[in-house]
């Protein structure tokens, strides 16, 4: 990859929580790399600290966590940052897609009326009649029919699917050159999934943002993305081209992890158990 | 399935159907709007057979799953345990009822008492239905940790005190407690990490290979239920759309719903797949190639 090329650059990454008097870990000395217009898988289990790296990489980490290590997207440090320059960068230049569109709408609120609000917190001198067309004309990119009637309705009136597109247009309305999408269709059935799958691709390729992808899902990852890291731990225990992780696995660890994944197209008679993690960083250690 | 057979099926369905009332309709003189959940759904269970009951949200697989363990009444259809009808079943016929079906569900954390200790959980179906814990609390509860995989020596900790995993081994020992006929699992994998749900998936097969029980497992990912059914029936809008031998649905399915869901699945490469078994028999075999 060519350095100039870029967008986002991790090094050493670690994030500790205080539990006691000691600071576990729950990410521990990572790095990534991700070039504009690219797309990053990041798998892993439960506790393997791949939501906290995306959370850390958009500065949303409770106050209490302790950040160490480097993020520098697009030429600009993020670890340590004062919040007004993670503002300019937060939601506007790289947004976020969460699993569970329901509870980050306010259902207070229509839909039009909240991804206008989220443009014009990075837009001044917008008029809210103005950022009610980018809302329309958001929600007509991610094909939700009769944008300019639905865009008056409530978050109550969208099915599950129609709602992570919602979430899918409020991020794509600021024109981000990274998405972070944080398992954004494990609540969904799976005929919905393939359908939000495939609008991700759509819109990453029209806009040419760059995308991570975090999810515990090893066969969405690897439709989804070109490049992996598997973690496991809070640690990376293997990275490489989704052909490389998928078709020569190098670590032990990724390679249970791919056998115990059922398929659908054959029987595995005996489906191979994974040997647990040592330690286990859970995600009660934060919650 | 297997109606041809001729053999009593240990559970029978026939045209169940479950009407809710919806929410805020209906009024003091107003009969309330139905939703209709399940519709006209009938299976046969045969012992050592598991069938799966596949499905996206809001298809009334579950509700089928309620219906047919008597968790929940019908509004029509009958209920058929060993031949025998059970549909309004009550007092000592419902309690033959929870002797025979038990089910497991798929938060095991909220389905476990978290202030009993493992070895109250476990011997709770025997005590509600007054019958004598065969050969003592502590030792009945130490052979069902085992048999679960879990360690013995662990019967007086409390749920929390265990992996999301672990606490599902110990809402199966609570099932198999009073030796079910038939075993109802709702979406008991659907929560666990893919490699827990590989070991709960083979404990549930090999438990079902040691007792004979019967399965009914309601679930939403066709993987899992490639791994485990024996048939299949599939459901949409309160309706079984497609039913057979699990191979046969997976392979040559005839409805459409079918053909459209079993295509949504996502699919790690199959020649991704091949390459990796490929190069694990070399390694095994002792020639290790490198990327």
């Amino acid at each position: 990859m060519i350095a100039d090329e870029t967008l986002l650059r991790v090094r050493d990454l670690t994030v500790s929580f205080p539990v006691g008097r000691r600071d576990v870990p729950v990410v521990q000395g990572l790095d990534l790399e991700l070039g504009k217009g690219r797309t990053l898988g990041i798998v892993g289990e439960s506790g393997s600290g791949k939501s906290m790296t995306s959370l850390a990489v958009m500065g949303l980490l409770p106050p209490r966590a302790a950040v160490t290590g480097s993020i520098v997207f697009d030429g600009t440090e993020l670890v340590g940052a004062g919040e007004r320059r993670l503002r300019s960068i937060r939601g506007d230049r790289i947004a976020m897609v969460f699993q569970d569109p329901l509870s980050c709408l306010n259902p207070y609120y229509t839909v039009g009326t909240q991804i206008a609000e989220a443009y014009r917190s990075h837009r001044t001198g917008v008029s809210r009649r103005q950022a009610r067309k980018v809302a329309v004309e958001a929600m007509e990119r991610v094909h939700i029919r009769h944008a300019a009637r639905r865009v008056d309705e409530y978050p109550h009136q969208f099915s599950g699917g129609m709602r992570q597109r919602v979430m899918i247009a409020m991020a794509l309305c600021t024109d981000p050159e990274l998405i972070i999408a944080d398992e954004p269709t494990t609540a969904l059935d799976v005929t919905v999934q393939a359908q939000i799958l495939d609008l991700l691709e759509e819109v990453r390729q029209e806009s040419g943002a760059a995308l991570v992808l975090i999810t515990h899902d090893l066969a969405v990852v690897s439709r989804v993305a070109e490049e992996i890291v598997v973690m496991r731990s809070g640690v990376v225990v293997e990275r490489g081209t989704a052909r490389e992780v998928f078709s020569d696995p190098r670590h032990e660890y990724t390679r249970a992890l791919l056998d115990a994944v059922p398929r659908i197209d054959d029987r595995i008679e005996d489906l191979r158990a994974v040997p647990r993690a040592g330690r286990t960083t859970s995600g009660s250690v934060v919650r | 399935m297997n109606r041809e057979s001729g053999r009593t099926p240990l559970l029978r369905a026939v045209d169940l159907r479950k009407d809710f009332p919806v929410a805020g309709s209906g009024g003091l003189l107003r009969r309330p709007r139905t939703f209709t959940a399940v519709d006209g759904v009938s299976f046969d269970l045969h012992a050592g057979e598991t069938l799966a009951l596949v499905g996206e949200s809001g298809s009334g697989k579950s509700t089928t799953a309620r219906l047919a363990s008597r968790l929940v009444d019908v509004t029509s259809g009958t209920v058929l345990l060993d031949g025998t009808d059970v549909t309004r079943a009550t007092g000592q016929q419902l309690a033959r009822v929870r002797r025979t079906v038990q089910v497991v569900f798929q938060d095991p954390f909220s389905s476990l008492n978290p202030r009993h200790t493992v070895e109250r959980i476990v011997t709770a179906p025997l005590r509600y239905q007054g019958r004598a814990v065969p050969g003592g609390a502590r030792a009945f509860t130490r052979g069902l940790m085992e048999r679960v995989g879990l360690n013995p020596d662990h019967s007086e900790r409390y749920p929390s005190q265990f992996s999301g995993g672990q606490a599902q081994r110990i809402g199966i020992a609570r099932a198999l407690a009073v030796r079910p006929r038939v075993l109802v699992c709702d979406e008991a994998v659907s929560a666990l990490d893919v490699s827990v749900q590989a070991q709960i998936i083979d404990l549930l097969r090999s438990l079902q290979a040691e007792e004979g029980f019967a399965c009914l497992f309601i679930a939403h990912d066709l993987a899992v239920v490639r791994q485990i059914a024996t048939s299949v029936a599939v459901m949409t809008q309160g309706r079984i759309v497609e039913a057979g031998a699990r191979d046969d649905v997976f392979d040559r399915p005839q409805d459409d719903y079918t053909t459209s869901l079993l295509r949504a699945v996502p699919r790690i490469p199959a020649e991704w797949d091949a390459e990796r078994r490929e190069r694990a028999a070399q390694r095994a075999a002792g020639t290790v190639g490198t990327r």
